[in-house]
Order: C-alpha cells, then sequence, then structure tokens
C-alpha cells in the first residue's frame, strides 16, 4: 500500500473501509414505523433513516439508504447494526456517547448496557482528530435521534 | 499576446512575497490549491494595511482634521485604482461594498426592486454561484420578476442558443452571469453575451468574482452595466467587494441601505440622498481594506495582468495534460476558454474523503459543492473536489496533486 498516507489509517481503519465501501443494512425499509432524512447541504452526504419498532418498544430492525462520504456511510451501518434490539432510551444513550467519541476521541460514560456497542463504535473515535470531519460521522445519529424523537424536519448535523 | 512572448514572472519572488506559503502543515510543505475560495496575501497587502492602523488611520468623510482627511484621501486614491483596474469611465461608478455578494445583493434591491418592473425578468445561468442565484430568487418572490435560466452544455459552455431563446420575448430586464465559472473555470464570452442582451433591451450583470483575478477586465469594452468583484480572492483582505455601475443606473437606482455617509440632508420628515458613489455606502466603509484592495491591485498589476494570465495558462494546460488521464478521475466541464479552476470527482471514493486525503500531503483542496448545488445536480453528482490555481502556483504543485490522486484512488479501492 502507499505510503503517502499511512497516517491516516488511525481515521480509516479497514473497518470503516469495510463498511464505507459495502455498507450493512442498505436498504428501505417498507414496514418502517419510524423514518427520518438527514442531510450535510455542505458535504452532499445524504440519507434517509427506516426503524421498525417491536411491540416491546424496542428497535426490531435499522436500515438505510442515501449517499456519501465513507465516514458517513461508515457510521451510518455501524449505527444501523449496534441499535438493533436496544429500546429509545439506550439509543439515545449511544447517540450521546458518539457524539462525545466522535469529538473527543473517548467516551468515559459509555459503559453499563451499552459498553459492548459503543465498543464497535470506537473505530469511528479517529474523526476527533478531523474537526471538518466530526459531522460526516455524526449525522446518521442526528438523523437517529430526528426518527426517534418523530420530528418531521431534516436532521442536519450543520 | 499580439505576437509578442508570453511574459514570464519570476514565481520565486512571488511566493517569497506570501509568508503563508512557507509554512508547512503536518510536516509538509503547504500546497495550496484553494485560492478560488480565498487567496493568500502578500506581505505587500498586509504591510499597506498595517501603516494604516499605525500612521494614518481615522474615519472617513467625517472628520475636519488631519488624520481623517489622510484616511479620506487613501480611501478615495483607492477607488481611483479600482476604476483603473476595470477601466471604469468615472470614479464615481466604482461603489464599495462589503463583499460581492453584498454587490449583487444590492443590485437585486435597488436595480431590481427599485427600477425593474413586475412581469419582467432576469436571466441567469446553470453555472451560477450561490450568491448569484439567491438575490434573484429572493428578488423573484419579494417583486413579482420571472427568474430564468440559461442551459449550459455538457462541456460546460454557456449554451448561447438558449440564451437567445431566453432573451426573445423582450421581457428581460437584466442578465446576471457569471465571467468565470468557479467550479468548471469556464469564461463566458461577456462582450457577446452583453451584445445579445443590449439588443434585447435589457442590462448586464457580471459575477467577476473569479474572472477579475485571472484576466484583464475592462468593464468599456465589455460594455457591462454592472460588474463585480471582490477583494478576498484577489490576494486582498476579507470584507470588500466592489460593485462596477454605470453612472446613469446608479443614479436612477435607490439607495440599498440607509444611514450615514449616504445622504445630503436629514430631518425627521424626510432625507435627501448623497451622489452617487455615497449614496450606496451607508456607514462606516471597510477602509483599512480598501487599503489592502488598493495594495493588492497595485500588487498584480506590477507584476501585468499578461505574465499573471501566461503564468495561469502554463498551469492550466499542465493539469489538463494530467488530470483527465488519472484512472478514476472525472473532470467537470471542458471548455474551450477557461481558468485555473477544475472541479473533479474520483471513482473509488467520496469528494471530502479525497480532501482528507490530500491534506495529509500538505495539499488544500475544496471538496463539497462549492456554493453552486444546482450545477453539481445538473451534472448529476453529489460533491466533486475543487482544485484552484493563483499567481503563486507551480507546475510542482499541479503534479503534486495528480500525484497525489493517483494515491488516493488505490487508498479507497
Amino acid at each position: 500500500m502507499t505510503g503517502l498516507f499511512d497516517d491516516l489509517r488511525d481515521l480509516y481503519q479497514e473497518v470503516i473501509l469495510d463498511h464505507g465501501r459495502k455498507p450493512r443494512n442498505f436498504r428501505r425499509l417498507d414496514d418502517a414505523d419510524r423514518t427520518a432524512r438527514g442531510d450535510n447541504p455542505m458535504c452532499g452526504d445524504r440519507m434517509e433513516l427506516f426503524l421498525k419498532m417491536a411491540p416491546d418498544g424496542t428497535i426490531a430492525d435499522a436500515a438505510f439508504q442515501g449517499r456519501g462520504c465513507a465516514i458517513s456511510m461508515a457510521s451510518a451501518s455501524l449505527m444501523t447494526d449496534t441499535v438493533k434490539g436496544k429500546t429509545p432510551a439506550q439509543a439515545h444513550a449511544m447517540s450521546d456517547g458518539f457524539r462525545t467519541l466522535a469529538m473527543t476521541g473517548t467516551c468515559p460514560e459509555c459503559g453499563g448496557d451499552i459498553a459492548e456497542e459503543m465498543e464497535r463504535l470506537a473505530p469511528l473515535s479517529g474523526v476527533h482528530d478531523f474537526p471538518s470531519r466530526v459531522k460526516c460521522a455524526t449525522l446518521a445519529w442526528h438523523t437517529l435521534n430526528a426518527a426517534l424523537d418523530g420530528q418531521a424536519k431534516e436532521a442536519s448535523s450543520e | 499576446m499580439d505576437g509578442h512572448m508570453a511574459p514570464v514572472l519570476d514565481l520565486a519572488a512571488i511566493r517569497a512575497d506570501f509568508p503563508i506559503l512557507s509554512e508547512t502543515v503536518r510536516g509538509k510543505r503547504f500546497t495550496f490549491l484553494d485560492s478560488g475560495a480565498s487567496a493568500q496575501k502578500p506581505r505587500q497587502v498586509i504591510g499597506a494595511m498595517v501603516r494604516m492602523m499605525e500612521k494614518a488611520y481615522a474615519n472617513v468623510h467625517r472628520g475636519a482634521y488631519h488624520m481623517s482627511e489622510q484616511a479620506t484621501e487613501a480611501y478615495e486614491a483607492a477607488r481611483r485604482a479600482v476604476q483603473r483596474f476595470l477601466n471604469a469611465g468615472d470614479e464615481r461608478e466604482i461603489v464599495f461594498t462589503g463583499s460581492s455578494t453584498n454587490a449583487i445583493n444590492l443590485v437585486a434591491h435597488s436595480y431590481g426592486r427599485g427600477v425593474m418592473k413586475p412581469g419582467q425578468a432576469v436571466v441567469i445561468s446553470e453555472m451560477e454561484h450561490h450568491a448569484n442565484l439567491v438575490p434573484w430568487q429572493m428578488l423573484r418572490d419579494a417583486h413579482g420578476i420571472e427568474l430564468r435560466v440559461c442551459r449550459i452544455t455538457d462541456a460546460g459552455e454557456l449554451d448561447m442558443d438558449d440564451l437567445a431563446a431566453k432573451l426573445a420575448d423582450g421581457k428581460v430586464g437584466l442578465v446576471a452571469v457569471t465571467h468565470m465559472s468557479n467550479v468548471l473555470g469556464t469564461v463566458t464570452p461577456a462582450e457577446r453575451i452583453a451584445r445579445m442582451a443590449h439588443e434585447a433591451g435589457a442590462k448586464v450583470l457580471f459575477d467577476g468574482s473569479q474572472a477579475a483575478v485571472h484576466r484583464r477586465v475592462d468593464v468599456q469594452a465589455l460594455d457591462a452595466d454592472f460588474y463585480v468583484f471582490t477583494g478576498h480572492k484577489l490576494y486582498g483582505p476579507t470584507g470588500i467587494g466592489v460593485l462596477y455601475a454605470k453612472a446613469a443606473l446608479l443614479e436612477a437606482m435607490p439607495p440599498f441601505l440607509g444611514g450615514g455617509d449616504m445622504i445630503a440632508e436629514v430631518s425627521f420628515e424626510r432625507s435627501i440622498w448623497a451622489p452617487i458613489p455615497a449614496k450606496f455606502e451607508a456607514g462606516t466603509p471597510p477602509i483599512i481594506e480598501a487599503i489592502g484592495l488598493h495594495a493588492a491591485i497595485d500588487y498584480v498589476e506590477a507584476i501585468g495582468m499578461p505574465a499573471i494570465e501566461a503564468h495561469e495558462r502554463a498551469l492550466v494546460d499542465r493539469a489538463m495534460a494530467r488530470l483527465p488521464h488519472i484512472e478514476g478521475v472525472t473532470l467537470l466541464g471542458r471548455a474551450q476558454d477557461r481558468g485555473g479552476v477544475f472541479a473533479f470527482a474520483l471513482d473509488t471514493a467520496h469528494a471530502h474523503d479525497v480532501a482528507t486525503l490530500l491534506d495529509r500531503a500538505g495539499i488544500a483542496v475544496r471538496s463539497g459543492r462549492h456554493c453552486a448545488e444546482p450545477l453539481h445536480a445538473r451534472f448529476n453528482v453529489e460533491s466533486t473536489c475543487r482544485a484552484s490555481f493563483g499567481l503563486y502556483t507551480t507546475p510542482e504543485e499541479v503534479d503534486l496533486l495528480a500525484d497525489a490522486l493517483g494515491q488516493a484512488r488505490e487508498f479507497f479501492r
């Protein structure tokens, strides 16, 4: 592999490149209970998020469609993987934790019942060194908040 | 060049004038390829602004004391420098604004609402910067003006047949188009556009934010009714823009903003406007910025626009010889007449990822939609990277970009 960009492997870890190239849960959920759109107008990142809720109130399924950079696609892919089976309260806690992770590189509060999921999201913590890219990583989570809160308006991480 | 040898500029000496170009980024030499967004500043500009603040600063057009008179003289000298730079016939035709955006909004407000009549139309093009699109949408919604969008060709050139069609019914009051696209690099045939507009009874405005940096602009030869440009892309400071407008138009237009300096007489019942250009310069103007712009104009004129043009043409040729041939790179627009602005997409990576990688190599490019969202929609791309050149850009920097792009593509494969 090329030498010029080797030190970028902290940001573009293999798991991110992989999820960026082949995002998981990349589909429309026709029977979704909650949907929201997210948009980063400055970047051209765009996504639509679909949530299917289980009778017990947890997130039964999560999927998304959209276009964007490797960071935003990988983030949405990992997010839809990790929020399945979570309650809205847990998903919100993950969302708060992820924002801390993306902005500071660590999340001391990310323990308890979301610890395992937050560990899976850790490869995205590298964005905190790239202030202009933080919003790429957080777009999916802003969109998740909008879907859970039933906001009609478009989410934006601007 | 009239058959003469193209003048050569002393690139090493020029680069030494720009302190920031010797900075390093993450241990790499700073390769600045984003002059189209905002250009770097030479010592001559920085020094002129500092000297003004240290030696000769006061508010203008107000004080009956030495420093204010000196500042006023310097501010008006800057206006005359702009007049010469654009070859305007009369210094009263030069209005200082905060930016190109401010200047276009001034025209949209004062000419659009003040002179144009509901039912008339404004023609823009598909390759406008948002600054030359949104003000006309606002005028359309506020004043019953129709907004017509002239098509561009797949090569990124203005579709002159479509322009003729848009002008055909005689309802067009103003054609407002870019003189050089900030995305495609296309230089538009301004003289021909002006002639067509005038024949159809319309006025013409050129957004020269990019063009004025790269070409000699002669507003009289173009027969432009309005011409706008901005200081910060011309190696000058932010916070100052220029509106050139024919004196008769400025006379006929109502003021844009009200306040001090734009009035001749004020009572609580009414005010009488000051003569042009003061009528359009309400409030304390960008004084220090005008001095900086003057220094920037002196700077590029000392090098000479023909030399700058020749240098940039060589850079464009170099870029065209390399960029389109990198596997996976798609260039937006292939205009015959173009300047040093290149928007491109890479097949394996999104523009933001490419920009982050290039940044690692010390190369600064813009990524996104470059304030031209409808244009990206026109070419059916979400976003692009844009490399744009300045008079200090070297051929080696163009090569550096091309080499890094090839490696970036591999990185994301």
